[in-house]
């Protein structure tokens, strides 16, 4: 881990997204739309095939600001809904995480996150405030 | 097409919502967090999702055309399993935006005795 100090940059860690982890969710979040589970439904209202919930792909860009912060203290977190993250049946997909300090004192830091799925941002303003 | 009489109008729970070791733990398990003993930073939305939702579609929102926009949490204290909850939510604004309808909702959710946790969703309605 590295030290929390204003332009320290963070390892990105991947997360794998497939069909089941978006039952889990909807499952684990009482988000049952089915836009997140059912190709068909998906197709009918002009997505290009289940695109999973940007509340997950914001829930494991939280576990990163988590880890960060070594407690979970995590207490402003915010990001906007850019890009959706398609998940195609028996697929996983690779969502990355990554992130740097841009303001550390009083033992609060501002996380500035980026979360990239097949090289495209899905996440933008992604920022987070922890205590350290 | 939102009732624009509904913004600024704060709707509470009355029924209180507690918190479950087994929902915290289920939720914590999806993104890989070990740590069962306080709930993930996004927990929050679990909670108030429904009622928002729910105020909305009462509120003349369609939901089928419903997408999310941006999302933000104000944790005062990181909420765990035992927790007791009463959600008030609040649509905060609503505007028309080249035909699209940009509604945000706030949803807090108070303990007893305190603020816990502010959510803010932002909705957009697909024209």
């Amino acid at each position: 881990m590295n030290k929390i100090e204003v332009g320290a940059e963070f390892a990105p860690k991947s997360f794998l997204i497939n069909r089941k982890l978006l039952v889990e969710y909807a499952n684990a979040s009482g988000d049952q739309n089915p836009i997140h589970q059912d190709e068909a439904f998906a197709k009918s209202v002009g997505l290009p095939d289940v695109i999973a919930h940007g509340m997950l792909t914001m829930a494991l860009a939280g576990k990163y600001l988590s880890d960060i912060s070594g407690s979970q203290s995590v207490l402003e977190f915010s990001a906007k809904f850019i890009k959706p993250v398609v998940v195609p049946a028996d697929t996983d997909v690779a969502l990355v995480i990554s992130g740097k300090v841009t303001e550390a004192n009083n033992g609060i830091a501002k996380i500035e996150l980026l979360a990239m799925c097949n090289e495209v941002k899905v996440l933008g303003m992604a920022k987070g405030v922890i205590k350290i | 097409m939102l009732n624009p009489d509904l913004v600024g109008r704060t709707f509470t729970s009355a029924d209180s919502i507690a918190v479950t070791k087994e929902a915290v733990q289920k939720f914590a398990e999806v993104i890989g967090e070990t740590n069962f003993e306080i709930a993930p930073p996004t927990f929050a939305i679990s909670i108030t999702l429904e009622q928002s939702q729910s105020l909305l579609q009462d509120s003349g929102l369609n939901w089928t055309r419903v997408v999310h926009g941006d999302q933000k949490f104000e944790i005062k204290r990181p909420i765990v399993a035992g927790d007791v909850f009463y959600c008030a939510s609040t649509i905060e604004s609503a505007r028309n935006v080249a035909g699209n309808e940009i509604v945000t909702v706030r949803s807090d959710l108070n303990s007893a005795t305190e603020l816990v946790v502010s959510t803010w969703s932002t909705l957009v309605v697909r024209a």
